[in-house]
């Protein structure tokens, strides 16, 4: 009898062994590669941690550099509590580790709504972004004998997620270096915040004023050479200059919990 | 019924095309010139404006549609006689996915700066019009080896004008090939030099310039292709 190649059943029978074989043969692939994509996406992570205090380093090194460099990888809470701390080589393995808590995944999961819904409202958003049950993985990293401390970051640009690290020194008011990158910015205009003149401004910078916590404001033309606590952002991309300040504020007001009390004691 | 007997028996004794005959050659140079799927066919145009900045780009993003290509059409042709033709099309996207996603994995597991660099582009290889086209258009409908021919020569003919358009924006763009910067440092303007890089190269704008360029340099020399 020959089969009607026409007919509902073969065609359905046709498009079950297609999904099976497809879904089987793409599981097994993805299976056999995730160890080498993993330990690429930790080399790079690596690099722009390493990047945000001036040290450069290439994917064969950066593992390497980064274990003798960054001393203590620190997990806060919002309100600046120490819940985990490890040290030692990186285990890209690890789940508890520090290192591999997926920040990008958390801001897209919860931050992201509470961010757009209170975007002119900083302390309102503050405190409801304080209130997520988020963590705050923190990379305290030794060069020359100085401390620092390198902090993660994630926002919204004007097409999609941005996200960077900023090290601070060690009295956690000064920025040191600051590293930003983007998935689908205009080229030429809001992608330059990856560039280094972009992210060399905010060396020296301070996040207090008279004694007060008020972050670094990414400003429209030129800010003052005596302004600390302004950069210029980039003609053309208003909308990412300001997603770039409005992720250092909401990062740094969060982390600033844990800086003071690491500075009071 | 002997008439037909004989019949059959002198279609099995025909001598089999060979490999390289002129029909078969052409399915590889056509694509190259006079049907080139980029400049001719207008077909996949937008990976030919993003992702020609550099010609390492360039020419990954060319192996991997010439991989999904080669794969896809030798896959359509051996299974054309099963698909039912209902679901052909949902048929072909699925190879095309299937291929696209192996491609997006070992860019990632074996030369992640590329895969960096090309980020959704390659993703978007599922979408093409010249991969689907090529499916529909000559897989369906002939064996597996011209199938894999005509996937060669139009995964080539895309690949040339990629590379090209891509040579034309590094070298004035940002003044090297490769990555390697030909250009010594100290002719650079910000050194005190006379040259600096075009940065209008860089940005999407100039490759559609640069593509209409090969356009027009392959319409004067071949009259055939002007419309009327």
């Amino acid at each position: 009898m020959a089969i009607n190649k026409e007919g509902n059943g073969y065609t359905f029978g046709f498009a079950a062994v297609m999904v099976i074989l497809v879904g089987a043969s793409l599981a097994m692939v993805s299976m056999g590669l995730k160890p080498d994509i993993k330990k690429n996406e930790a080399d790079k992570k690596m690099m722009d941690i390493l990047g945000s205090i001036d040290v450069e380093s290439t994917r064969e090194n950066a593992a390497e550099i980064f274990n003798t460099m960054v001393t203590e990888r620190i997990l806060v809470n919002a309100q600046g509590e120490v819940i985990r701390s490890a040290t030692g080589p990186v285990d890209p393995a690890d789940a508890e580790d520090p290192f591999n808590v997926d920040v990008r995944k958390e801001y897209k999961q919860m931050v992201s709504k509470i961010v757009q819904a209170n975007k002119n409202d900083k302390p309102v958003l503050i405190e409801k972004v304080s209130e997520l049950p988020v963590n705050y993985p923190l990379f305290k990293a030794e060069k020359d004998g100085e401390t620092y401390y390198v902090v993660p970051m994630v926002g919204t640009g004007l097409w999609g997620p941005i996200w960077g690290y900023v090290s601070m020194e060690s009295d956690m008011k000064t920025v040191y270096g600051a590293t930003f990158d983007h998935k689908t910015e205009t080229p030429g205009l809001g992608a330059e915040i990856k560039e280094d003149f972009f992210e060399e401004q905010f060396e020296g910078e301070s996040t207090y004023e008279d004694g007060d916590f008020v972050s670094i404001s990414v400003v429209k033309g030129t800010s003052s050479p005596d302004d600390k606590n302004a950069v210029d952002g980039i003609t053309g991309g208003t909308i990412t200059s300001n997603g770039v300040a409005e992720m250092v504020y909401r990062t740094l007001a969060i982390y600033d919990n844990y800086f003071k009390k690491q500075r009071a004691s | 019924m002997s008439e037909v007997a004989v019949e059959e028996k002198q279609e099995v004794k025909a001598p089999s095309e060979p490999l390289f005959s002129p029909k078969n050659k052409r399915l590889i140079t056509d694509p190259l010139n006079e049907n080139n799927p980029i400049t001719i066919q207008v077909l996949g145009i937008c990976s030919a404006l993003a992702i020609t900045v550099q010609v390492k780009q360039a020419v990954f993003m060319s192996l991997s549609v010439l991989f999904v290509m080669i794969a896809g059409n030798w896959i359509i042709s051996t299974i054309r006689n099963l698909i039912p033709s209902r679901i052909r099309i949902i048929v072909q996207l699925v190879v095309v996915a299937t291929l696209v996603t192996l491609v997006d994995l070992t860019l990632k597991a074996y030369v992640p700066d590329v895969s960096e660099k090309l980020s959704v582009f390659v993703g978007l290889i599922i979408t093409y019009c010249i991969i689907m086209g090529r499916f529909e258009a000559f897989a369906m409908g002939n064996k597996q080896w011209p199938s894999i021919l005509d996937a060669l020569g139009n995964a080539l003919g895309y690949a040339w004008i990629l590379i090209a358009v891509a040579v034309v924006r590094e070298v004035f763009g940002s003044g090297a090939i490769w990555g390697w910067k030909f250009i010594p440092e100290s002719w650079m303007m910000s050194n005190g030099g006379f040259y600096m890089n075009n940065n209008l190269m860089i940005l999407p704008p100039m490759a559609l310039i640069t593509v209409g360029v090969i356009i027009w340099i392959q319409r004067s020399r071949n009259t055939n292709l002007i419309e009327a």
